[in-house]
């Protein structure tokens, strides 16, 4: 029994860090898993909104109606809660965020392929920084450059604390904010994946096992229960990014007083 | 509690002496990555609990914001399970690298 354990494979875990590509191993344009999970959901983003915003709106193409209910959806459930009126500015890159993430997770559950793009900490971190510099930009431009002082010394503070709360604040809001928004998706994303990766070795494993195969349906169960789960947390992660980002870009664009 | 501290003292005592240097990075890197997550685990279980309970208190108290109340228990979960996952990083980070 402990034979058959033995005869699989684990892969080795500074896989982690990065996945082997399918060609051009090591070089700048080497593919792997995830540069196609990345090509993927940037073609199924853009394909909806593209197609949709070309179709007619009297004949009501099905692509044409899923673009308007994605829009209608950010637009309700992420700008009006976070940024108020004002906000619709900033529907197209809230929209491709939450898109691009969403299509990105959603691969982690495809049988077959199942490797989530954001696993890796490649694209997250690359988000996170990307989503710093909208906010700041965006506030520059509605506030000009009164930006920094009003975000490093917030007005109301007695003149004394400043020492104490500026650099509090220049790490919350230019060091912090991106990484946390980078470590919520990656982490969340790495511990699917390693639970899934995780029932799915084991149901393998007790399939060939001689006493242990009564354990198998469990296993199996847990497996299943574990991909609706991953399902929930793919579309979960992607609003949460896109609902933390309309906070950081309405905290800079109307401070509160 | 002194039975324990000498218990532990001579724990390490072993460990320092008689075990080569590989091992010892070893056992510290696996005692340090898990002791890294369970404490990390503990605080963000205890502020998702109260968070669930009040959203459920407040949506018992006032149906029609349910959808409202939903929402905002979805972002401050978001937020607190942050917290337990950069401690699962760290364990990452200590026990594969």
């Amino acid at each position: 029994m402990l034979g058959t354990l033995a005869a699989l494979e684990f892969p080795s875990i500074d896989l982690i860090v990065e996945w082997p590509s399918f060609i051009g191993e090591g070089q700048w344009w080497g593919v792997n898993k995830i540069v196609v999970n990345n090509l993927l959901a940037l073609l199924f983003t853009s394909l909806i909104f593209v197609v949709g915003s070309k179709t007619q709106l009297v004949s009501r193409g099905k692509m044409r109606n899923l673009a308007e209910v994605s829009v209608d959806f950010i637009d309700k459930s992420v700008i009006q809660q976070t940024i108020g009126h004002g906000g619709e500015k900033y529907l197209p890159f809230l929209t491709s965020i939450f898109f691009f993430v969403f299509f990105g997770n959603i691969f982690g559950i495809i049988p077959g392929w199942q490797m989530p793009a954001n696993a890796r900490m490649a694209n997250p971190i690359f988000l996170g920084v990307l989503t710093l510099v909208f906010f700041v930009c965006a506030g520059l431009k509605a506030q000009g450059p009164k930006y920094f002082v009003n975000a490093l010394f917030p007005p109301g503070v007695p003149k004394a604390l400043y020492l104490l709360v500026t650099p509090i604040e220049f790490l919350s809001t230019f060091i912090v904010r991106p990484f946390s928004l980078a470590v919520r998706l990656f982490a969340n994303l790495l511990a699917g994946h390693i639970l899934l990766v995780t029932f799915g070795v084991l149901c393998i494993t007790l399939a060939t096992a001689s006493v242990l195969v009564i354990v198998l349906p469990f296993s199996f169960f847990m497996l299943t229960a574990m991909t609706g789960f991953e399902l929930m947390v793919a579309f979960l992660q992607a609003y949460v990014f896109a609902v933390l980002a309309a906070v950081y870009i309405g905290g800079a664009v109307h401070p509160e007083h | 509690m002194s039975v324990l501290a000498t218990v532990a003292q001579e724990a390490v005592t072993t460990v320092q002496e008689i075990l080569p240097a590989a091992d010892q990075k070893n056992i510290g890197a696996a005692t340090g990555a898990g002791l890294a997550y369970g404490l990390a685990a503990i605080g963000p279980g205890i502020g998702i609990g109260y968070l669930v309970g009040q959203s459920v208190q407040a949506m018992a108290r006032q149906p029609e914001a349910a959808g409202m109340v939903r929402t905002t228990m979805f972002l401050g979960i978001a937020f607190t399970e942050a917290l337990a996952l950069i401690g699962f990083v760290v364990f990452i980070l200590l026990k594969f690298a």
